[in-house]
């Protein structure tokens, strides 16, 4: 299988209306299109796979955003959202529906390898298998669990009511312990007729691979399967490798994921619109106030309101900010794989903690911020925020900078082990659908920032910075030139910000969005943050799905890392800099 | 050469020496406060170490940990809050929370369970009877103390709660209600902002 | 000899004086043997309290805090437990950061019968106390406290690092109020350890095989013990 960019001559613009797409499908595939609107266009399942063929060979939609899934009681839906790297601009929006008894859907990863990790995970929570998948199985629950969590009728556990907020809270709201509701006063339920005693699990393997392009030895060595257990003091949390090794190099590396995996949508369809905001904090953990943002964003596009400008510019600080602490955490964990324990961490750390001192002193939270309502912020930031703000930014955060570039990116031990290791070529980062400093590192100008502005952005000036080659290198290097980007922006949003309200609109607890659907996607430190929400006009999400980054970040490290050492694999899993929250979600 | 190496080394020498020298430059003044707010600024340098327990740093107004329910305690004849001896609070005069529920309804985990109060004839009052947060489900987010509009549910500061048993985790109304003196105390500039819309609102 | 039972407090959390009394009581020389061995006990909890050495067990957001902790502001060194063991073999703490999900039950359970005796360990937030905001989840354990036992508890959704550190504060006075006449680890007989939990289709406890295997075959019995709760309506009163 071998990914290449098709050549686009003059491809015009208005390639994301998606009538005109419609129409140029017809012209190849005359039956294909099912139905188009002003949103999506609705595919025949069987033509899909020659329709995103089309789309990608000679149209261009060489990007998947998106592979979700929607169960509409009486069938399902497959969402594909495919993008162009060259003419930005808004997603184009496929769905395939299929019916409820045994659900298919042909699988896209011959064309988007992409694709991979996201139909597993739309197998393990609807059920939905994908003709042509290589090794179709569960990815976020573990093989031998019953039921499919995202259905309508699956019911959990600790399963009270069908919306929140419940009848039981108020007004006989008794204190009751959710372990006494439950007869296994535990979380848990088995089928009928389970015989516990005899119950053998089902053994853990690892597929077959042929390695692409393994190092070929005099000797006949046998391969060993080492695990990379959830608990590792490098792996970012909990995620699990399965790697094959031949001696000490990398044959196959398979990562295990669901160890942190806490229902985050099955949960956020329960919830009610503004009470999703607190859990989007603990998606990506390290950028609480960029998750809250991208969460405003898509339900903002939803209601079609507008904050007003103060309350622009302060969602550009925060997020600017949180920005700047993240990229020098990454930079920190990355020399703590590389083996120098924790002296340049805790260097990073520092200026963390102050930057985290100003998020406590405005949004109550260091980590957790819950700082963005829809239509604005929650409170205002007062003048001593604004004076030390200035200072950091004009002062500190600089300083830092250059002082971590002189001592970490010059350092010849660390140039020795990260220059030509773990390339992904510019190809092949595209067609994984990787996002962010990964995808910017292997030579592909793309920021949401520039290709689909939102918020305020498109009156900054920044520059987006690439790298060339794609290995750890560029990724760490990249990394520094967008934090020197993010002070940049810092200092003009800090002198522009104008004095006002910042809330559209009354403080209203209980928001009804109207009927429809939206993918709203920020530039997050980590990569694409999306959310596709799907509302059926009542007060709670009907269906919610994160988009996350790290998840589909992953699906690139063997390719990353087949050929190197051990070590260098470590090293690699930490220059995709991913958070096992938004992972497992 | 080693050049990037020795730079490195130069620089984590040069943190290591100045660490020594604002030493010096403060001796003799230990846990000092002022000291600590001075070395935890923006502006600060130095040891940036807290020394907790025997320095803590103060919280911010903003901060949330666990909510509290705010009364308004029982004055005597002199218009002072009556103290209970056994406790040490003053005496309940006025719970603040009508029982509205809308804290309950807003609470994005659920953690609170309101029981509203009833007259001796069987017709609901605005008072709580029972009121319940069980902290171990309780996200911190702050959305009660946002949407409460008789600003009767606030957001404590309070973070020293480690315990050895789990049942201590159920807050009933006793453990939750503090005085409204306590939160002048702890939000100075929201206790401000409310007594003149309350004032405002009394004169009508 | 050694037949004096001292009833050693463990409701709640003893404030200050109480504890500096009872320090003082058992340092004071008014007997023979029982007063050697309060001094044994105490150089010898004053030891393994001044250098618990935990295990990093981050799971989640209050991992992160943790790291905080042992960063340049919140030193955790100044405590003696700078040293983060990535092995439970040389740990003498397992710090339960953040949620705890039913894939990662065996793995937790694997590595807790791993530790060494004396081992100790802390629920550090609200999910790993009791659930925390997740605790509808079909894939989380309410609580790490139903598999394995916990020391202390330290809530917050994360609890900031000086919550922590006060958590660990208390952990230390527990360790002082041990005795060695007492532990278990100088007792005869193995513990065995927890049975590890196994993932079928649903987290099945390895202690209550029988009692799954007996409960779904008879539909009733499962009926039976569920507490019957009726969602009250709006305005209905619940006697």
């Amino acid at each position: 299988m071998v990914a290449h960019t098709p050549a686009v001559p003059d491809t015009p613009i208005h390639l994301t209306d998606p009538h005109v797409v419609a129409e140029h499908i017809k012209t190849q595939y005359p039956d294909a299109v099912e139905a188009v609107s002003a949103q999506s266009i609705v595919l025949k399942k069987e033509h899909l796979l020659d329709v995103a063929r089309y789309l990608h060979d000679t149209l261009a939609f060489d990007y998947l955003n998106n592979v979700t899934s929607v169960d509409w009681l009486d069938h399902f839906e497959v969402v594909y959202h495919l993008s162009s790297m060259e003419r930005g601009g808004a997603p184009l929006t496929l769905k395939v529906n299929t019916p409820r008894d045994n659900p298919s859907v042909p699988s896209l990863v011959p064309v988007y390898r992409g694709a991979d990790f996201q139909e597993r995970e739309v197998y393990d929570m609807m059920g939905i298998r994908f003709e042509g998948h290589p090794y179709l199985r569960r990815i976020l629950m573990w093989e031998g669990f019953e039921g499919y969590p995202l259905r309508k009728d699956y019911k959990e556990p600790y399963y009270e009511e069908e919306k929140k907020p419940f009848g039981s809270r108020w007004d006989q709201g008794y204190h009751i312990l959710a372990e006494d509701r439950n007869p296994w006063h535990d979380n848990v339920q088995y089928p009928a007729n389970f015989d516990a005693l005899a119950y053998k699990p089902p053994r853990d393997t690892v597929p077959v691979v042929e390695a692409t392009r393994a190092a070929l030895t005099r000797l006949r060595t046998d391969k060993i399967v080492l695990n990379f257990g959830p608990q590792h003091p490098s792996t970012h949390g909990v995620l699990r490798l399965k790697v094959t090794l031949d001696g000490e190099t990398v044959y196959a590396v398979e990562p295990v994921l669901g160890y942190l995996h806490r229902n985050h949508e099955k949960i956020g369809e329960r919830n009610t619109y503004l009470g999703n905001m607190p859990f989007t904090d603990r998606l990506d953990y390290f950028n609480a106030m960029a998750n809250n943002l991208a969460y405003a964003i898509t339900v903002e596009k939803m209601l079609g309101i507008k904050p007003p400008e103060r309350a622009e510019y302060i969602r550009v600080i925060m997020s600017e900010l949180s920005r700047w602490q993240n990229h020098a955490s990454a930079l920190g964990f990355i020399y703590n794989e590389l083996g120098a324990f924790y002296t340049p961490f805790m260097y990073a750390f520092e200026e963390r903690e102050l930057i985290l001192d100003l998020f406590e002193a405005v949004a109550g939270s260091r980590m957790m911020c819950n700082y963005m309502r829809f239509g604005g912020v929650a409170r205002d930031v007062t003048d001593d925020f604004m004076d030390k703000c200035k200072y950091l930014v004009n002062e500190r955060l600089p300083r830092r900078t250059d002082e971590l570039e002189t001592y970490m990116a010059k350092n010849e031990l660390f140039l020795s082990r990260a220059k030509n290791i773990g390339i992904l070529p510019r190809d092949l980062a595209i067609n994984y659908s990787t996002a962010g400093p990964v995808l910017r590192a292997s030579g592909v100008k793309y920021d949401i920032r520039r290709a689909e502005p939102y918020s305020i952005y498109d009156r900054f000036e920044f520059d987006i910075p690439t790298g060339t080659v794609g290995d750890l290198y560029d990724r760490f290097m990249v990394r520094f030139a967008e934090m020197r980007q993010s002070i940049k922006i810092l200092k003009q949003a800090l002198e522009q910000i104008p004095p006002g309200e910042i809330m559209t609109g009354k403080k209203n607890y209980q928001v009804r969005v109207p009927k429809g659907d939206a993918y709203g996607r920020a530039e997050n430190p980590k990569g694409e943050l999306g959310f596709y929400i799907v509302s059926d006009g009542s007060p709670n999400p009907y269906r919610y799905h994160v988009r996350a980054p790290s998840f589909i970040n992953l699906t690139a490290l063997n390719q990353m890392c087949v050929g190197h050492k051990v070590a260098d694999m470590i090293v690699i899993l930490g220059s995709i800099d991913i958070v096992m929250g938004e992972v497992d979600r | 050469m080693a050049l990037g190496l020795l730079n490195g080394l130069r620089y984590t020498a040069s943190r290591l020496v100045k660490t020594y020298l604002s030493d010096l430059k403060h001796l003799g003044r230990r846990y000092d406060d002022a000291l600590l707010k001075e070395r935890q600024s923006v502006r600060g340098s130095g040891i940036f170490t807290v020394q907790y327990p025997e320095e803590r740093l103060p919280a911010p107004e903003n901060f949330r940990f666990i909510p509290f329910l705010v009364y308004e305690p029982a004055l005597d004849e002199n218009g002072q809050p009556k103290i209970d001896p056994t406790t040490g609070k003053p005496v309940i005069g006025k719970q603040r929370c009508t029982a509205c529920g809308i804290c309950a309804k807003v609470c994005p985990p659920q953690c609170i369970w309101i029981v509203r109060a009833t007259t001796p004839e069987g017709k609901p009052k605005p008072q709580p009877a029972e009121f319940y947060i069980d902290i171990d489900v309780c996200m911190n987010c702050g959305l009660c103390a946002e949407f409460c509009p008789f600003d009767s549910i606030k957001m404590d500061h309070v973070y020293e709660l480690a315990g050895y048993e789990r049942q201590s985790h159920i807050f009933d109304i006793h453990t939750l209600s503090k005085p409204a003196s306590y939160h002048a105390q702890i939000h100075p500039t929201d206790w401000a902002r409310e007594e003149v819309q309350r004032k405002a609102k009394a004169k009508k | 000899m050694l037949q004096e039972q001292r009833p050693i407090p463990t409701q709640g959390i003893l404030s200050e004086e109480e504890w500096l009394a009872e320090q003082a009581q058992r340092s004071v020389w008014t007997g023979p043997l029982n007063k050697f061995i309060d001094l044994l006990d105490l150089i010898y909890n004053w030891g393994r309290r001044n250098s618990i050495w935990p295990m990093g067990f981050g799971l989640a957001c209050c991992a992160i805090e943790m790291m905080c902790t042992s960063a340049t502001r919140f030193d955790i060194a100044r405590f003696g437990m700078e040293l983060f063991r990535a092995t439970p073999r040389q740990a003498d703490l397992m710090i339960v950061a953040g949620t705890l999900t039913k894939k990662m039950a065996p793995a937790v359970v694997r590595l807790y019968n791993q530790m060494a005796e004396p081992k100790y360990v802390v629920a550090m937030g609200a999910c790993a106390s009791g659930g925390g905001p997740f605790k509808e989840g079909y894939n989380v354990v309410s609580g790490v406290d139903k598999l394995i036992p916990v020391d202390v508890y330290v809530p917050g959704c994360p609890p900031t690092p000086q919550a922590l550190l006060y958590g660990l504060m208390q952990l230390q006075k527990k360790i002082d109020r041990q005795s060695i006449r007492e532990v278990p680890w100088y007792r005869k007989g193995i513990s065995e350890g927890v049975p590890e939990p196994i993932l079928g289709p649903d987290l099945i406890d390895a202690r209550r095989l029988e009692e799954i295997t007996a409960f779904t075959a008879d539909p009733e019995k499962l009926a039976a013990r569920a507490l019957q709760l009726h969602t009250p309506t709006k305005g209905e009163k619940k006697e």
